[in-house]
């Protein structure tokens, strides 16, 4: 028998440890996994007895790349948990500190981790050397997402002005519309990623995913809505733990979802415009027209072009965000104390992040789960693997492996997120 | 082999958010990578080159058996060794761990234990090799990064001051949230660097910079005693991201229920 295995042994230009093993045998592939082996930091553990206050900070630690995410589905779960609801100006503000993540987070996938695999570089730096311009110009984009994280939250990386209830402090008419100038050439900047992106070379493959993503939100989903698929499913995050379950498996850090009954599915871009193309701003709408997208999208490489149609929704909304802006009277509801279980569902830039808290009746959390978007995704991700590897058996090891790691690119895994709930098994060291 | 000096960047256990911080420097980042060889930096680049490196940027506390050993390695492979934020000088918000017994875990049923290899603490890179510069941090302050980069490269100290955020409110012209009554603040204990973003917003410090060279963190918690705080919640606010840091933990275990 003749037995030929490929390793990637430290999976580069991901958020996180992760490495690729293929297994080949007598020229039929065996196996295909995305092993995990980032060490876990059992948040849901140590969440054990903080403050309900504390936690969207706290959360936010779980990824450097997309904080804000963590932060949105604390908020709501608390919110939901003691029975308050916040106003119109919070909630808008809220949509446009999510519009400042999607930018940063998707331009730092496309243009530093992404792209480099259809220009046929190791990396950003390396490419910048033959495309500075490209380079340039995904840094400027990325910069002008960070100014609203910086205006808004305080800073870029885990920004601090989040809390319960709205914001400890929110901006006036005028420094919001100081970013004006810079979203319009932003929007623009962004029509030209979507041309570029989608000029990029594909595989001619598709996957019939079952999508999951907000949906029936009556907007582009950020932070409201039912969870719905494109198979039927239609719940509220209350009932989310009714219809998902997450299992163990050894080779990973990180456990694994699926909807019962179903099996694996797919969250992220794919599966939010998949099924909410048709609520993307006209601009928005037409870019991916143009682009050569329908309304639904199968083909995980092309990926890079949903993410470019969402950097120009997010810049579109965030100008409407701002043109509409009106300062609430105060920068948060009051969130007066009970015993109680809160839900949310939002979506991060690199998919749905459910969380579940229970409250004592002093807001002292009982127990709380997190379920990250690359948990959801995993199984999903080592099935394209398992679809796509047979068609490219032919080619050399390196290759073969490259085009493997894309497609687990594809899916923008963040892997610092997805390993948070292993409890322990001590070692004394 | 270009000459340049060779800069590697580490990932232990973390969240990615300081290393970011460095793809953070849209300004700068091309001229950084004008002046350094980027030889191991896996989050931005499948390059990889051999060491031994000029300076090691480590992000990330040790909570693995596998990582001790591999953070042995890096320190023998590296000239200049940085660590870079809270999880890599104070063991992060993962060192919470360091305070609960183990029976508090295992009371906890979890799918598969068998599967997980950890090691029940959560330490500073410090506890485990020679570490030549601590950036603070959570996140670091990309500016000052940016600085200790430079310094090294020019075989000269960072200037990184070891004060308190009281100082940047006051050159910020921020009003005491303290004195003002507005919320409770661990800015009087705590290092600065972030530039005293939360006092501007309307909060109190909570400390993700860790402590301040010479804390009177008691002197801080009467006041915040007399403010009308409660032993759990006194205790809560030094046990964050920077629990295991020297300062915080004593402070820490002075208070509680």
């Amino acid at each position: 028998m003749e037995r030929r295995t490929i390793k990637v042994d430290v999976l580069a230009r991901v958020e996180g440890e992760g490495a690729l093993r293929l297994v080949i045998e007598d020229g039929k592939l065996r196996d295909a996994e995305l092993r995990i082996f980032e060490p876990p930091r059992f948040f849901e553990a140590f969440l054990r007895g903080r403050s309900f206050m504390e936690v969207p900070d706290i959360t936010a630690r779980i990824c450097g790349i997309c904080p804000v995410a963590y932060q949105m589905s604390a908020v709501h779960a608390m919110e939901d948990a003691l029975g308050i609801a916040v106003t119109p100006e919070i909630r808008a503000l809220r949509r446009l500190l999510y519009c400042g993540e999607w930018i940063e987070s998707h331009v730092l996938h496309m243009y530093m981790l992404h792209a480099p695999d259809f220009l046929g570089y190791d990396g950003a730096v390396e490419m910048a050397k033959d495309h500075p311009d490209v380079v340039r110009d995904g840094l400027a984009l990325k910069k002008l997402g960070n100014e609203i994280l910086r205006l808004l939250g305080g800073r870029e990386v885990h920004p601090i002005n989040v809390r319960v209830g709205g914001f400890y402090r929110v901006p006036s008419k005028r420094e919001l519309r100081e970013l004006r100038d810079g979203l319009l050439r932003g929007r623009d900047a962004s029509l030209a990623t979507v041309k570029l992106v989608a000029g990029f070379e594909f595989p001619d493959v598709e996957r019939d995913y079952e999508f999951v993503s907000l949906g029936h939100a009556g907007e582009y989903p950020f932070n409201a809505g039912h969870v719905v698929s494109n198979k039927g499913l239609d719940i509220t995050p209350q009932q989310y733990d009714a219809h998902f379950e997450e299992f163990h498996v050894k080779r990973s850090n990180a456990l694994h979802s699926r909807h019962i009954g179903h099996g694996a599915y797919l969250t992220g871009p794919l599966a939010r415009y998949s099924l909410n193309s048709a609520l993307l701003s006209p601009l928005a709408q037409e870019a991916a027209k143009q682009a050569g997208l329908g309304p639904t999208c199968n083909n995980p490489f092309r990926s890079i072009v949903i993410r470019a149609v969402e950097v120009v929704y997010a810049f579109d909304e965030a100008l409407r965000i701002i043109d509409a802006y009106q300062p609430p009277d105060r920068p948060f509801v009051d969130t007066p104390v009970r015993a109680g279980v809160g839900y949310a569902c939002t979506e991060a830039p690199r998919g749905m992040l459910y969380h579940r808290y229970r409250l004592d009746t002093e807001g002292s959390v009982l127990d709380a789960k997190i379920v990250p978007p690359t948990s959801q995704n995993q199984p999903s991700i080592e099935a394209d693997l398992l679809d796509f590897a047979p068609r490219w058996l032919d080619l050399p090891d390196e290759r073969l492996g490259h085009l493997c790691e894309q497609a687990i690119r594809n899916h923008d895994p963040c892997i610092s997120c997805a390993t948070h709930f292993l409890k322990l098994d001590v070692v004394r060291g | 082999m270009t000459g340049k000096p060779r800069l590697a960047v580490w990932k232990f256990a973390s969240c990615d958010g300081c290393q970011l911080s460095l793809l953070d420097c849209e300004d700068e980042l091309l001229a950084v990578a004008g002046a350094v060889d980027i030889a191991y930096f896996p989050e931005a680049t499948r390059g990889v080159l051999k060491g031994p490196y000029d300076v090691s940027l480590v992000e990330g506390s040790v909570t693995t058996p596998h990582d001790a050993e591999r953070l042995h390695e890096v320190r023998r492979q590296s000239r200049t060794l940085i660590t870079i934020g809270a999880c890599a000088t104070a063991g992060g918000i993962q060192a919470l761990r360091n305070f609960k017994d183990v029976r508090d875990f295992t009371a906890i049923v979890y799918a598969r234990p068998d599967y997980i290899d950890t090691l029940a603490t959560s330490t500073p890179i410090s506890a485990h090799v020679n570490v030549d510069f601590e950036l603070r941090g959570c996140p670091i302050n990309k500016h000052q990064l940016l600085e200790v980069l430079v310094a090294y490269l020019h075989r000269r100290k960072p200037n990184i001051p070891p004060h308190s955020v009281c100082m940047e409110c006051k050159a910020r012209g921020t009003v005491c949230v303290l004195v003002r009554g507005a919320a409770s603040c661990l800015g009087p204990v705590t290092h600065a660097g972030c530039g005293a973003i939360c006092p501007a917003y309307n909060r109190g410090c909570y400390g993700c910079f860790g402590p301040k060279e010479t804390p009177n963190t008691v002197s801080l918690s009467r006041k915040l005693r007399n403010d009308g705080m409660n032993e759990r919640d006194l205790q809560r606010v030094y046990r964050t991201f920077n629990a295991g840091a020297e300062a915080f933990r004593e402070e820490g275990d002075r208070h509680g229920t």
